[in-house]
């Protein structure tokens, strides 16, 4: 499976994102330029962690403007997966294709340990690798992860499970302790915390793998069938 | 030319740290007749005069300058000579 890393101006978590891919997950990975990307030849998008055009204006906001946001709106359209970690999930947020927008941490802080997960929904093609309310620590590093959305959009994501993750202990003050939602067809999954930064156990934690595993198991099956 | 003043702000009922924070902090100054602070952006934006002026700031807004889900944004138009 072939995946496309978009790096922005200021995205700083493309290599560990590439990592987790190629020597984790031992798949291929393409750091691409956002003004050069032709993403059309790869499985699977992620967006990485950072921080684009030096989050100015709003996190993500700039990003969500520039050329390549049409490739990623078509990949998500065509059901490829897409995953936007951090700053990326702050990018999906801005362009509109996840409901929601982040404010800044509640104690306005910046924020960077471990938290802990709980995963709220096991059926998506980034989550059936974990068991449904299976606890994992995954770290974060953040601080405008305060995830905001109105009564209708959270009864909305509720009503079609499109909660992925919640913290255990809400670190930033995220609505209904939301750390990770996907789009209504399930195929593009937003996080804040980095499941690319806990895919070997030598520093902490590598219960971020087998996201990356679901994804690849996914692709695998429906390119089997398709074959 | 015309200058745009545009002025955004967190929409009523979304928690706003940064108001938070300041509200304490006046506080602390023994201002205690402090109610709710709230804190936005304002911004200037230099325009070639159009017809559709009004418009294309509504436009600029929507798009980019601000964030319908949590923000709302107010606006003035003046003349430069």
């Amino acid at each position: 499976m072939k995946f496309a890393v978009v790096v922005f101006p200021g995205s700083n978590c493309d290599r560990d994102m590439a990592f987790a891919i190629t020597e984790a997950l031992g798949q291929e990975a393409d750091l691409v330029w956002y003004q050069e990307a032709n993403l059309s030849d790869y499985d699977g998008i992620l967006l990485p962690g950072g921080f684009s055009y030096g989050d100015y204006l709003r996190s993500g906001a700039i990003a969500s403007t520039s050329g390549v946001i049409e490739q990623i709106r078509q990949a998500a359209e065509h059901g490829k997966p897409v995953l936007g970690v951090c700053n990326g999930f702050q990018v999906l947020l801005e362009m509109g294709l996840l409901p929601g927008a982040m404010l800044p941490n509640k104690n306005l802080k910046f924020m960077c340990h471990d938290e802990t997960l709980i995963v709220e929904n096991n059926k998506t093609l980034f989550t059936d690798f974990y068991q449904v309310k299976e606890e994992i620590s995954i770290p974060i590093a953040h601080g405008d992860g305060n995830y905001y959305c109105d009564e209708a959009t959270y009864q909305t994501l509720r009503d079609n499970h499109q909660i992925a993750f919640t913290y255990a202990a809400n670190p930033n003050g995220s609505v209904a302790d939301i750390a990770g939602i996907t789009n209504e067809q399930g195929n593009v999954l937003g996080m804040m915390p980095h499941p690319e930064r806990a895919v070997d156990a030598l520093v902490g934690s590598e219960d971020g793998l087998r996201l990356f595993q679901s994804i690849l198991t996914h692709w695998r099956n429906n390119h089997a069938i398709n074959a | 030319m015309r200058k745009v003043k545009i002025y955004i702000t967190l929409k009523e009922g979304v928690l706003d740290p940064q108001g938070k924070a300041v509200q304490h902090s006046l506080h602390s100054l023994e201002y205690k007749n402090v109610g709710e602070v709230r804190i936005g952006k304002y911004m200037e934006v230099m325009l070639e005069d159009e017809d559709n002026i009004e418009q294309q700031v509504e436009k600029m807004c929507d798009q980019l300058l601000a964030n319908p889900v949590i923000e709302d944004y107010s606006y003035t138009i003046e003349e430069v000579v």
